[in-house]
């Protein structure tokens, strides 16, 4: 059996039908990430509507040229896995390893930024249950932190924290793909995986494209 | 195994989908890269900037969010649209899109009316 | 294609039960039949572990005194209730056995969009079980199955972490199953069978499936934060650290609400195609019975605060609330009606689902009527947390979801396994069930009405009398549960060979062999005809006639 027929799963009609039934169902998870991540912004919404200066006063603690730089790295991973999607679509398989090791690469990056910037939380104390000294009294001032403080920070970790886990699971995804592209299981006819593969990584980047606008750039100024 | 679908007896498919070769080129990706780049740059740079002293402190932060969260939208639509080639799907895949919005404008929306509207002086019998 | 008269024909010919019989086949197989086997096990287990939690409950509640268990006991017995019956019975029930097993088979495909991912979501459903029972085990949960902070997260000794993982990883086989279905309803239905004449069990099923993906994923997000909040201290619902327990409830009721419609719509597309098939008519306004499940998935996510009017939310908020769940009663309405008005000049047969039918259609009526009780925000702080509460809910969810479930099971089961069932059995336990609930469940009204709170082990003697009612109520009902276990069983063994077609049903499930071959169908069959036309059976598929 062609590579391309063994592609073709036994319960559906034709290629045609697998496509669409597999393109509805990852729209469909992704629907319900969207619903994941959409209980921790509406409790951002509620503790940033009540504890405005606290808010602002925990963003203050992070980077914002350093969480920009962030942002645009993985603007770059989506770019680069956009890449790689187009690449599969033409049958090119070097190109299809290519693109997608960039994207791990980009990915890797941001994640290497994030363990310095958590790393940095840590000193400090701004992690709750871990390493909190810092989260209710202001060591500089030795004045009390304001309610809502320590909040923030809960939120940058959950928030932060569940990015980076989806970030953890792709990369692997990410290498997999990589590996049966270069074995030429992806081409013209059929480049699903690469493409779904395509619509996680992209979901990530949105998250973050939000995260990072509502976490650090609230401190700003 | 299954019969073969004639386009009489074949149902009428929602989704005529495009061609898989449909979808932006590489210069359109390049495009769309700048674009989030410059807008990410812009959002940092409208960040730090201040309003407070053309409008007011309140409506001052107001501007700096509303900047902010637009941007963030229009990047967004710009991965939706582009990257994740909602532009060339079917309705159904927009309707998925569209659907994950508003289910998230229900869940906060109506949380926030609770805590927007929790009062002190509420008395239940005058 | 096989007819009613002709079945030892093909038992020569493999069907999905006897293709392979390996345990390997079973524990690794892809096809959605068996899958709804696997899930079959499962849900009955669970369904016991829970009913045994009830009738520590019931037993302790036949004397006013709390004489049987400590209180730090019986929270324990009515959270593992909750927990077990609604988690690990409730949601699944109705659409991962009878859901899985069928809707390939209605919209006529060989399986369903994602087989593996079906296998995947009943080993993930398992290992959540398994935590949570575990957690059950060693240590305990007594926070209700609510879970509300700040017990939960900061008070409780009990095994609150664990459990809370448990529903987390659950809610992914949900997750998994809305979205097969979603991909499988939308793509995979056969030449010529288009939306509007899909059996109603299929756009109940899609109507669950939006449920599923939209809401599920609240509830995990919520079990993140709580398990966060208690191992970690991360103070999300901590007011000594600005949090709110009241957020807990709104996160956690969002998903917690609609579940309510995850548990009653495949029932209710259950009962519709029960009782288009023993009245032997197209199904009355089938198109105003198939937008009220979609309306119902959608208006069911704006009432959640219907759970919190006494737990300060805003007035502003809860009259919102209200209304909306005022709203959300109707689309149910337009079922009820339409399902009597398909009684009306039809040939009724009184098959043993038909009885389940009927079962559900009064005690739903009950159970949705007394909910309007609850969604006045006057009577429910006087009703909130009180029996009434707790007589609402079984009504509709024992009354209508297992109701349904029962009649699915039933109605379906010589296609599942090929063999027809006792009937003198299993109309008895039908009544058994109907009685026992009724006599369980309405003294609980007026308990709950007199003030009784929910979750106490002990209460005033003058209530003893209604309690000892209930109790015995739920003796029978156990009984009428536990029947079919036995002729269900027996039939498995003993059954006669069921044909095609017993019922004289229409639906494409009933046009292939009882048990179906592994594929479903020989040929991809090609629809022509609207559904549950009757007009267009051949004569030879008319129902048989009850036996014994």
């Amino acid at each position: 059996m062609s590579k391309l027929a063994a592609s073709l799963q036994h319960h559906f009609a034709d290629f045609k039908q697998q496509k669409e039934s597999v393109v509805l169902g990852m729209w469909s998870f992704l629907v319900q990430e969207v619903m994941f991540f959409g209980g921790l912004f509406a409790t951002y919404v509620v503790y940033r509507s009540q504890y405005p200066d606290a808010f602002h006063e925990g963003a203050m603690q992070l980077n914002s040229v350093l969480g920009g730089v962030n942002t645009i790295v993985l603007i770059c991973s989506s770019l680069t896995m956009a890449m790689s999607v187009h690449a599969a679509s033409k049958g090119n398989r070097g190109a299809i390893a290519f693109w997608l090791v960039l994207t791990i690469i980009f990915g890797s990056i941001f994640l290497g930024v994030k363990v310095v910037e958590y790393k940095d939380k840590f000193d400090h104390g701004f992690i709750p249950g871990i390493s909190d000294h810092g989260l209710f009294t202001n060591h500089e001032t030795h004045q009390p932190r304001p309610t809502g403080f320590a909040l923030y920070f809960a939120l940058y970790f959950a928030m932060t924290g569940l990015h980076a886990i989806h970030m953890i699971i792709g990369i692997p995804i990410l290498a997999i793909i990589a590996i049966n592209g270069l074995r030429g299981k992806y081409g013209p006819e059929y480049y699903t995986p690469v493409e779904m593969t395509g619509l996680y990584w992209h979901f990530v980047d949105i998250v973050w494209i939000f995260l990072f606008p509502l976490l650090y750039l609230i401190g700003a100024h | 195994m299954s019969k073969t679908a004639t386009p009489e007896t074949h149902p009428v498919s929602e989704s005529h989908s495009h061609e898989e070769h449909h979808g932006p080129t590489v210069k359109m990706y390049f495009a769309i890269f700048f674009a989030l780049a410059i807008l990410t740059v812009v959002t940092v740079l409208a960040a730090m900037f201040d309003f407070a002293p053309m409008m007011g402190k309140e409506m001052g932060g107001f501007v700096n969010n509303l900047v902010a969260l637009g941007i963030a939208c229009t990047k967004a639509a710009l991965v939706i649209l582009f990257f994740m080639h909602v532009k060339y799907e079917s309705k159904l895949v927009g309707l998925a899109v569209v659907a994950s919005v508003i289910w998230l404008a229900f869940l906060i929306l109506i949380t926030i009316s609770d805590y927007a509207t929790r009062t002190s002086d509420w008395h239940l019998f005058g | 294609m096989s007819t009613p008269n002709h079945t030892s024909v093909h038992t020569e010919e493999a069907n999905y039960l006897t293709n392979e019989t390996t345990i390997q086949s079973w524990l690794l197989t892809k096809d959605h039949k068996r899958i709804a086997l696997l899930y079959l096990l499962s849900v009955t287990l669970f369904f016991t572990v829970g009913g045994l939690f009830a009738s520590l409950v019931r037993i302790e509640l036949l004397t006013p005194a709390g004489d049987f268990m400590s209180s730090e006991m019986y929270n324990q017995a009515f959270t593992s209730h909750g927990v077990m019956m609604i988690f690990f019975f409730l949601i699944p029930a109705v659409p991962a056995v009878l859901g899985n097993f069928l809707i390939p088979l209605m919209v006529g495909a060989k399986d369903l969009a994602f087989p593996k991912i079906n296998l995947a979501s009943w080993y993930i459903f398992m290992v959540g079980a398994s935590l949570a029972v575990f957690a059950v085990l060693t240590g305990g949960l007594d926070t209700g199955w609510t879970l509300y902070p700040p017990y939960s997260s900061t008070y409780s000794q009990s095994r609150v972490a664990l459990a809370v993982a448990g529903v987390f990883v659950a809610g992914f086989a949900s997750i998994l199953t809305g979205v097969n279905f979603i991909a499988t309803i939308h793509r995979m239905r056969a030449p010529g069978l288009t939306w509007f004449r899909l059996p109603l069990f299929v756009w109940a099923h899609y109507a669950t499936s939006l449920v599923m993906v939209l809401g599920t994923p609240v509830i995990a997000i919520t079990m993140v934060l709580l398990f966060l909040e208690r191992v970690f201290g991360f103070g999300f619902f901590d007011p000594a650290k600005g949090g709110d327990p009241v957020l807990f409830q709104h996160l956690f009721w969002f998903y917690s609400h609609p579940a309510v419609y995850i548990m009653i719509l495949p029932a209710m597309g259950v009962i519709s195609e029960i009782i288009s098939t023993f009245s032997r008519q197209k199904l009355f306004g089938y198109s105003f019975v198939a937008m009220s499940s979609l309306a119902i998935a959608i208006l069911g996510f704006l009432v959640w605060g219907h759970h919190m009017f006494t737990t300060s939310q805003s007035a502003y908020t809860g009259i919102l609330f209200s209304a909306l769940t005022f709203l959300v009663a109707i689309p149910s309405a337009i079922k009820a009606f339409n399902w009597t008005a398909t009684l009306y000049k039809g040939s009724v047969s009184w098959e043993t689902p038909m009885l389940f039918a009927f079962g559900f259609m009064g005690l739903f009526l009950i159970g949705g009527l007394t909910g309007l009780f609850l969604a006045t925000m006057g009577m429910d702080i006087h009703l909130q947390d009180t029996y009434f509460v707790v007589s609402h809910f079984h009504y509709v969810m024992v009354g209508g979801g297992v109701m349904g479930y029962m009649g699915g099971i039933h109605f379906w089961w010589p296609k599942i396994t090929g063999r027809m069932y006792s009937n003198f059995w299993s109309k008895l336990s039908a009544l058994f069930i109907f009685a026992g609930f009724n006599f369980t469940f309405f003294p609980q009204f007026i308990l709950g009405y007199m003030g009784m709170p929910r979750r106490y082990h002990s209460y005033p003697e003058e209530w003893q009398v209604l309690n000892v009612m209930s109790t015995l109520g739920a003796s029978i009902l156990a009984i009428g549960y536990l029947l079919p276990a036995i002729y269900l069983t027996h039939s498995l063994f003993l059954g006669k060979k069921a044909p095609a077609n017993p019922w004289g049903a229409t639906g494409l499930e009933w046009k292939t062999a009882s048990p179906p071959p592994p594929h479903n169908f020989h040929e991809t069959p090609i629809v022509t005809t609207e559904a549950y036309d009757y007009q267009s059976l051949p004569l030879s598929e008319t129902p048989e006639k009850s036996h014994v």
